[in-house]
């Protein structure tokens, strides 16, 4: 008589072949659940009320939110204490005699004006000696930007997702000031003056503080006042994502030939034939002038796609 | 100076350049373009491999008019070109692979952004492989970063975006980690370029000042880009993201994007802060430990795992956990084992991953197993390519993960007190592997069953030209690595030999 | 503690109070379940490396990096180098955050939620009911 098992839907053969089927989870009961009570939702209340199961796994939920928190706590205050003691044996701030005061800095103090032609010597340093980072900075902008467009522009296709962002868009709007008198009396005034301020600012990058990319940041807010003020309709006369784009691909591809060229020249010790100016004058210090321009251009570009992007959805 | 010498630097620029151009062409035109800059700078790549296998020597490349302490630098030598040209060649199958699934995922009119990420992507994978300052290393960290989101997230879906912005929590934290640990490090050396920065952390040891900030620094800078790399306690954004992305996403983001991190960080403690000294604060321990626990306990979450894309990427926790456990033996040869392996790795995934597209082809884009029940009758080819990578995973001789498993035990053989733990996860872990692989190999070629969900009636039967020719040159680059290691091998010893 | 520890720390309060700033800002981004809240400790996170880095580039009675009166003298001049580098991180994490925000309205769009764990729960009902 051959021996009859009852139990064969519990057996470890049975789990393991309804596993090889993809049917069960061999770990079943495993990290899964724990998983599941992590990611729980409920408030954190202390359950009073409640019957038999649910106020177990409320306290339970309760605890693991207690724990959470304390272990959020702690682990602050580990890194805070970890980075303390590193801070506790670290060359004393404003010291002269510090190990980051060597030679690099001594060259591009002494010897920055002459180099490079910037009396601003961040600006020098930052367009002539490390320039490589400062592209990849720029490339940094416009990859954010191209992400952003990715996520929030609107391309008009019919599909369900796009009509409910129309209609959030739609009473979006209702918020907006429609031609506000004081609004637009103000701008008219503060407009020039803003984008003047900019374009001062990114022009003297080279001569005192400033440059590309806080000039930008001006020029950026200055449009963005405007087309508060006045609207999408009068903006999209002056400003549209083919003048976005157009003036993007320039400034960058400018920036990256004139880049080339440099590091070319100079890595095969080439001379590179520009001029540097005398030190001080607006028109000095090579390329430096034309760079901070381009970077400008794009971070104001890219400041007002930004705000049009998350406003609306496009240009 | 050779002009051969100027390549790494083309490369660079004309992957960052093509990105540029291509945010004002139409998808078509900028998938071209796409697919040309590759091919260039793989072969910009392999001219400079070339020059350096001819002159046995690496060289330094002023990126402008200044010298070493001052301008910014790249390097190039026999392993930045291995490197640099896998990284290409396993970029552009992944872009053709994926090419048919690519157009049908992302919306017609943002194709070109699509685009614009695989070329940054590219040149930031570059300059991160070629370059000799810190601060470069940090902002085309940055560039990854932001790019790999952007691959994620191209699709729209509801899991794609929310994976996207685990992937950027987690990448943050490493970048934030990454970046206090290059302020601390200038502030105790004073340098951001690698070589002058490594004499002053050997000044330094020698002089046994600054030992604490010293040890924080490896920790920091380790942790960091650990967490971008996926290491097991920081893997939770893996699933996830190489999981839900488009089938090219994936590809490039398990093969590509996390070694370009290790790449780095192997570079870091060779050029900068000195393998010894490693050694030496028991940093490469902690490594050593993590990757251990990844090895062990990736498998077992691929093993619990319904989704066969998300099993897959549970296997590159494990994987990266190999990866971490070489660097950990600190060892020379631990870490030929481990470049080796990202090697063998980034081929292996990749494959896996464009030859599952073709397998989710004729099941109706279902990626449960008991829909991919007898897939690889439906769909031979991408049948034999997913077995092979499944085998190579597992180890099975004349493939690449032979040879990396080979490489690791034989390196575990020379640091004595790390011998048997490594031995014996190796065992496990290859075990368990086989354990999941060979599962899903079963599922593929066993028959349908009556009871089973009937599959949709549009199945796609027979896949693009373009997924085929991938899944055929991925399992001749598996052969390749698996076959004649011997001169790869010896490459990246000699490579790493030019680090120091 | 040490008391010469706390000395050392009190001369170098800024590099403190930004290491505290740091630990808080990475706390909030890797545990607080909030997104906005996330980004928030994610920008306090930048913003102390770069006090940090601010710090160290000041040197104690000198003045800002730009040649006045052709004087090029290093004893004028604080360092340079550390302003550099936090101007680059500056536009890093303004592009980041950007698309950390982008992200997050895309996210409430779709589930009406700012909570991860909800979203995450959401996403993945959604995904099961295809």
């Amino acid at each position: 008589m051959s021996r009859k098992r009852d139990n064969y839907d519990t057996s470890r053969w049975k789990r393991f072949k309804s596993w090889l089927d993809g049917e069960t989870d061999l770990l079943e009961h495993g990290m899964e659940a724990h998983e599941a009570v992590m990611r729980s939702q409920d408030p954190v209340v202390m359950p009073v009320h409640g019957e038999g199961k649910e106020i177990l796994k409320a306290k339970e939920i309760w605890r693991f939110k207690r724990f959470y928190k304390v272990m959020s706590v702690l682990l602050c205050l580990g890194v805070i204490l970890v980075l303390l003691w590193t801070v506790a044996s670290l060359p004393i701030t404003g010291d002269a005699a510090n190990p980051d005061n060597n030679e690099v800095v001594a060259r591009y103090i002494e010897r920055g004006l002459q180099e490079t032609g910037a009396v601003n010597i961040v600006t020098g340093m930052i367009l002539d000696y490390r320039a490589f980072d400062t592209f990849g900075e720029s490339c940094v902008l416009f990859i954010g930007s191209c992400c952003v467009l990715l996520l929030l522009r609107l391309d008009g296709n019919s599909k369900h997702e796009e009509l409910e962002k129309l209609v959030a868009e739609t009473n979006d709007r209702h918020y907006e000031p429609k031609d506000d008198i004081i609004l637009q009396k103000c701008s008219c005034v503060l407009v020039p003056v803003i984008l003047i301020f900019g374009i001062y600012i990114v022009l003297n990058g080279h001569l005192s503080p400033g440059g590309g990319f806080s000039g930008g940041a001006v020029l950026g807010s200055g449009l963005i006042l405007y087309q508060n003020a006045f609207g999408y309709e009068r903006m999209g006369k002056l400003f549209t994502e083919k003048v976005y784009k157009r003036t993007t691909l320039c400034a960058l591809t400018f920036y990256c030939l004139a880049k080339s060229y440099s590091f070319f020249t100079g890595a095969n010790h080439l001379e590179s034939g520009i001029p540097l100016g005398t030190p001080g004058a607006i028109l000095s210090s090579g390329l430096i002038l034309p760079l901070n321009i381009c970077v400008g251009l794009v971070v104001a570009c890219t400041m007002y796609t930004f705000y049009t992007l998350f406003r609306k959805g496009g240009m | 100076m050779s002009f051969v010498q100027n390549f790494p630097f083309f490369s660079i620029i004309l992957a960052m350049f093509s990105g540029i151009v291509s945010s004002v062409l139409s998808g078509k035109k900028a998938r071209n373009l796409t697919l040309a800059m590759i091919v260039v700078t793989t072969a910009l790549s392999a001219g400079t491999l070339a020059f350096c296998l001819r002159t046995e020597e690496s060289y330094t490349y002023m990126m402008g008019h200044f010298p070493a302490p001052w301008g910014n630098e790249i390097r190039a030598g026999v392993l930045e070109c291995v490197t640099a040209v896998l990284f290409g060649v396993v970029m552009f199958l992944s872009v053709v692979g994926g090419l048919t699934h690519t157009a049908e995922d992302v919306e017609e009119s943002k194709l070109n952004l699509f685009y614009i990420m695989i070329d940054l992507m590219l040149s930031s994978l570059l300059a991160l492989v070629y370059t000799n300052d810190l601060f470069t290393a940090y902002v085309f960290v940055e560039i990854n970063t932001i790019a790999g989101c952007g691959l994620i997230m191209i699709r729209q879906k509801g899991r794609s975006l929310s994976a996207a912005i685990r992937y950027m929590v987690m990448s943050q934290l490493g970048s934030g980690l990454f970046l206090i640990g290059l302020s601390l490090l200038y502030d105790v050396t004073g340098h951001l370029l690698m070589s002058p920065a490594k004499e002053s952390v050997e000044l330094l040891v020698e002089a046994g000042r600054y030992k604490i900030p010293l040890l924080m620094i490896m920790a920091v800078i380790s942790v960091g880009l650990a967490i971008k790399s996926g290491l097991y306690p920081f893997h939770y954004w893996i699933p996830d993201t190489y999981g839900y992305a488009t089938p090219t996403g994936s590809a490039v983001l398990s093969g590509l994007v996390s070694k370009g991190y290790i790449f780095l960080l192997i570079k870091i403690f060779y050029r900068v802060l000195g393998r010894e000294n490693l050694v030496g604060t028991h940093m490469v321990n902690v490594l050593y430990l993590f990757g251990v626990c990844g090895m062990i306990m990736g498998s077992l979450h691929a093993i619990g795992e319904k989704d066969t894309r998300r099993m897959i990427a549970y296997s590159s926790v494990a994987q990266i956990g190999y990866i971490y456990m070489g660097i950990g033996l600190g060892t020379t040869a631990g870490m030929v084992a481990s470049i080796f392996h990202i090697f063998a790795h980034s081929a292996t995934k990749a494959l896996l991953f464009i030859s599952a597209v073709g397998l989710y082809e004729v099941s109706g884009d279902r990626k449960d197993f008991v829909s991919l029940r007898g897939a690889a009758f439906r769909n031979p080819l991408a049948g034999v390519g997913f077995s092979i990578g499944a085998l190579s995973m597992v180890g099975f001789p004349m493939l690449s993960g032979f040879i990396s498993k080979l490489l690791f035990a034989t390196s575990a053989l020379g640091s004595p007190e790390k011998m048997m733990p490594t031995l014996i996860v190796l065992a496990l872990s290859t075990l368990l592997n086989a354990v999941y692989f060979l599962r899903l190999v079963i599922t593929l070629y066993s028959r349908r069953r009556p009871g089973d969900k009937p599959l949709p009636e549009q199945t796609i039967v027979k896949s693009s030209w373009m997924l085929r020719f991938a899944i055929i040159c991925f399992i001749g680059l598996n052969l390749v690595l698996g076959m004649s290691s011997q001169p790869i091998v010896q490459a990246i010893t000699d490579g790493l030999a030019m680090f120091d | 503690m040490n008391v010469s520890l706390l000395q050392h720390l009190a001369m170098n309060i800024e590099e403190t109070a930004s290491i505290i700033l740091f630990g808080i800002g990475f706390t909030i981004l890797l545990l607080h379940p909030n997104l906005v809240k996330k980004i928030m400790g994610m920008n306090i996170m930048d913003t102390a490396t770069y006090l940090f880095l601010a710090a160290k580039g000041y040197i104690t009675g000198r003045a800002v990096p730009i040649v006045v009166d052709g004087v090029q003298d290093v004893e004028a001049y604080i360092n340079p180098v550390p302003s550099g580098l936090v101007l680059t991180g500056i536009v890093v994490s303004v592009s980041t955050t950007a698309l950390m925000l982008a992200l997050v309205v895309r996210l409430y769009e779709r589930y009406h939620s700012l909570d991860l764990d909800e979203i995450l729960i959401l996403a993945k009902e959604e995904e099961e009911q295809i």
